[in-house]
């Protein structure tokens, strides 16, 4: 139960990231508090979006998907349903291969980094180490 | 359980407050509110389409950011251009002028500038119109104006330099200053072979007047 917690809550602030920056990129936001990097470089870049969509977007997708599996799984009757505990870790594990390619962009192809890209990418590993512990605890 | 969402609550209230925080923010460094330097015009008389060797010549006074400019490009304007400018019967002459009223108006004119400099003016030109949802939202458009930017081809290097620079701030305030000069009080105002456009907005008036001056001439 207490993973669950955990990752409701950790994903729901990767949600509210995500959507800073989603709200961002539709122009709701005007500019990024950035403070160290360059938030507003990665955003621009031609990698900020996949299929016309802003990536950001798909991160808010995802951590939504995250914190109403986590929520569910809270539920009395679902609390010792293992499946839960496996959707969960299969979902972290998508989130944490696509964070490690987004980190990849950023160090290697666009040259610029953006803390609230770098803190979802930690958020979502932190998601996934929770959820393997689950796992672990589940067998 | 119950302490569990009560911090699940106060997170989300939390963020959900900082975010609409931001989003009502004005713009720390809000690029219309700069300085412009003075018009130290460069004898530059806007971008053109079109042959040279048109007989007719349409200035258009324009403000990227008013509605019915963008109305009219990208409603009336293709239409011009499939008409009268590709069959080299216009040649088509933007200036800018940016309102007052508008935030952001001079700021677009300067990035659609900074295009024009490498080459791709009317490509920024549309992008600015035909994404004209910046222009509602009242938020500073630097970003969204750098995406534009990179989908016109652009390379961003040379549009930061140029646009921080506010390299082009003195043309755009000397077009300014002509077309007051010239009455224009709103836009977008046309002038037809340098004579005020009074008619409708409309590509078929616009073929009308065209059709009527190419005529009496003949």
């Amino acid at each position: 139960m207490r993973q669950r917690q955990a990752i409701a809550l950790l994903a729901l602030v990767g949600l509210f990231v995500a959507l800073y920056l989603w709200l961002y990129k539709i122009g709701i936001i005007g500019t990024l508090q950035c403070g160290v990097g360059a938030c507003e470089q990665v955003q621009t870049s031609r990698y900020a979006d996949l299929f016309g969509v802003p990536v950001a977007f798909y991160g808010v997708v995802g951590y939504a998907v995250l914190l109403t599996v986590a929520l569910l799984g809270l539920r009395p009757r679902l609390l010792a349903e293992r499946r839960v505990t496996l959707a969960l870790a299969a979902l972290a594990t998508v989130g944490v291969v696509v964070s490690l390619y987004l980190t990849y962009l950023e160090l290697f192809v666009i040259h610029a980094i953006c803390r609230w890209c770098v803190g979802s990418a930690v958020i979502v590993t932190a998601i996934w180490v929770v959820a393997l512990s689950a796992v672990r605890r589940s067998m | 359980m119950k302490g569990f969402y009560y911090l699940l609550g106060v997170v989300a209230i939390g963020s959900g407050v900082a975010l609409w925080y931001e989003a009502q923010r004005p713009a720390g460094t809000a690029p219309a509110g700069s300085p412009t330097p003075v018009a130290a015009t460069d004898g530059f008389r806007g971008f053109t389409l079109g042959s040279d060797t048109a007989r007719v010549e349409v200035t258009e006074y324009s403000d990227l950011e008013c509605p019915f400019c963008a109305q009219f490009a990208t409603v009336q304007m293709p239409v011009i251009r499939e008409q009268l400018i590709a069959t080299g019967r216009v040649r088509w002459r933007f200036r800018d002028f940016p309102l007052p009223g508008h935030q952001y108006s001079r700021y677009a004119a300067l990035v659609a500038q900074c295009a024009g400099e490498q080459g791709r003016f009317w490509e920024m030109h549309d992008q600015l119109f035909f994404h004209h949802q910046w222009a509602q939202t009242g938020k500073n458009p630097r970003g969204l104006f750098r995406s534009f930017a990179r989908d016109a081809g652009l390379d961003l290097a040379k549009y930061d330099a140029c646009v921080d620079a506010q390299r082009y701030a003195g043309r755009i305030q000397a077009s300014v200053e002509e077309g007051t000069a010239l009455g224009v009080n709103g836009t977008p105002t046309f002038f037809i072979n340098g004579r005020r456009y009074q008619g409708r907005s409309t590509s078929d008036a616009f073929k009308a007047a065209v059709d009527s001056l190419t005529k009496s001439r003949k």
